[in-house]
């Protein structure tokens, strides 16, 4: 009996990508670069989210016309952007048959209370996570992949590392309670208690964890890689730097190697300009991405 | 999985991790990024010595893809990429295969499958009439993901092989 859009077939694409680099494009010759440089998939949106912050205004679902190029461009996984909550651009990006869609806060919410109920598609969702309350009530909505946040756009990896580190440290320390207090993590977290009991035995999460949100360097990608991350999202820091086909390529090498300090020192070598970047403490409160999302 | 199953196992990803392996996973991936992986790491002629030196190679889905003849070009095989189509068509479904007792649980994730195949290749499943088990001297390969179902009789055929 054939059976199509089961979890594992969702969270299965996740642990092929495992180890990749995922880019984000906004049209098809860039995804063609990010291909040729060895990306795992390209994630297809409207704007970058350095340009994003700049332009301000209201950042959307990608115009279909683009997405499709960005397919018949390449033979990568294509992912694509919606709002939080938007459940209608959802529909418009199965309808395309993306091979993924990201529930993103780096668009501007839809919903500022609810989140798409992600067990009505059948393509898979990957959605961000601060932490591993949110995590687990994505996952619970039925997200098949989890990406710490981190701040987009920002080319500051300091929100990327504090948000990975939170959800890690969070499911070692769910790994020392017993099932009484599991139940009252489970109420502290604002998640399901049967995924609190899950993680807290298996120590990791139900579906691949990606990190996202300020990685601009090949260090920076070791970096996250080290601490836990199993792939990670490059957003404006490839597109947004001087040489972003060299710059993808040695994002690329230093995640593959990331344990291999000389590796990644001659991926770092010569690489030009980084984008440029913002530090995320300087930033008023509103101009805050990681905090959409609840 | 492999692991769970009793074996001791690496990481190849220079070709120095090569050196002194009894058997060879190539795994799921995405085919394009391997192929460059294994252009820039130059392991495409350590791969291929390590295939025809006839230890036991176990390629699922992408592996598929890289054993084939245009790829690594050990197999006389030619495997179409994402032959049942975008994540949308992804797939599991219960297959027989000669030498495993009763239905395998197969996970199909963008899967390939072979669009043709050489004499010297033995055709152990098929799926809408397409190969997507198949074996040839010391290779085996399958287009699907066992390991995600928690399947594990593939690996342990493959394992198998490895004992002397």
């Amino acid at each position: 009996m054939r059976d199509e859009a089961t979890f594992r077939v969702k969270a299965g694409l996740a642990e092929m990508l495992k180890g990749g680099v995922i880019m984000d494009v906004v049209n098809a010759e860039q995804a063609k670069i990010a291909e040729d440089a060895g990306a795992a998939a390209v994630m297809a949106l409207e704007r970058v989210p350095a340009d994003i912050r700049r332009d301000g205004g209201v950042a959307r679902m990608s115009d279909p016309i683009l997405i499709k190029g960005i397919q018949e461009a390449v033979t990568i996984p294509v992912m694509a952007k919606a709002r939080i909550g938007h459940f209608a651009e959802a529909q418009v990006l199965e309808a395309l048959e993306v091979d993924y869609i990201d529930e993103s806060e780096v668009l501007t919410p839809a919903d500022e209370a609810n989140h798409i109920d992600k067990w009505g598609f059948k393509v898979p969702f990957v959605c961000g996570a601060t932490h591993l309350g949110e995590a687990l009530r994505r996952i619970g909505e039925g997200a098949a992949m989890i990406r710490s946040k981190g701040e987009a756009g920002t080319g500051d990896i300091v929100e990327a590392v504090r948000h990975l580190r939170s959800i890690r440290s969070e499911i070692r320390r769910l790994g020392t309670l017993d099932d009484m207090e599991l139940a009252t993590a489970a109420k502290e977290l604002q998640s399901p208690l049967d995924l609190v009991r899950q993680v807290a035995a298996d120590q990791k999460l139900p579906v691949v964890l990606f990190c996202a949100g300020g990685i601009a360097t090949p260090a920076d990608a070791s970096l996250v890689m080290q601490l836990g991350a199993q792939g990670v999202f490059v957003g404006s820091g490839i597109f947004k730097s001087s040489n972003p086909s060299e710059r993808a390529k040695a994002i690329v090498e230093a995640t593959t190697h990331f344990k291999d300090p000389a590796r990644v020192a001659q991926a770092s070598e010569g690489l030009g300009e980084a984008m440029q970047s913002l530090e995320t403490r300087k930033l008023e409160d509103q101009q805050l991405l990681a905090t959409r999302g609840w | 999985m492999l692991e769970d199953l009793g074996a001791e196992v690496r990481e190849v990803r220079v070709p120095a991790d090569l050196d002194g392996l009894d058997g060879l996973v190539m795994p799921g991936g995405e085919s394009t990024t391997m192929t460059l992986g294994i252009q820039r790491e130059g392991l495409g002629d350590p791969l291929r010595d390590f295939v025809r030196s006839g230890k036991p190679v176990l390629g699922t889905c992408a592996g598929m893809i890289m054993l084939d003849r245009e790829h690594l070009g050990v197999m006389d095989t030619l495997a179409r990429r994402n032959a049942f189509g975008r994540q949308i068509r992804s797939f599991e479904e219960d297959l027989e295969i000669p030498g495993i007792e009763g239905p395998v649980r197969a996970v199909f994730i963008r899967a390939p499958w072979l669009a043709e195949y050489g004499d010297a290749v033995e055709i152990l499943a098929e799926v809408d009439g397409h190969p997507v088990a198949a074996r040839q001297d010391n290779m085996l390969v399958i287009s699907f993901h066992p390991e995600i179902a928690g399947e594990t009789r593939v690996h342990e055929l493959f394992l198998q092989g490895l004992k002397p």
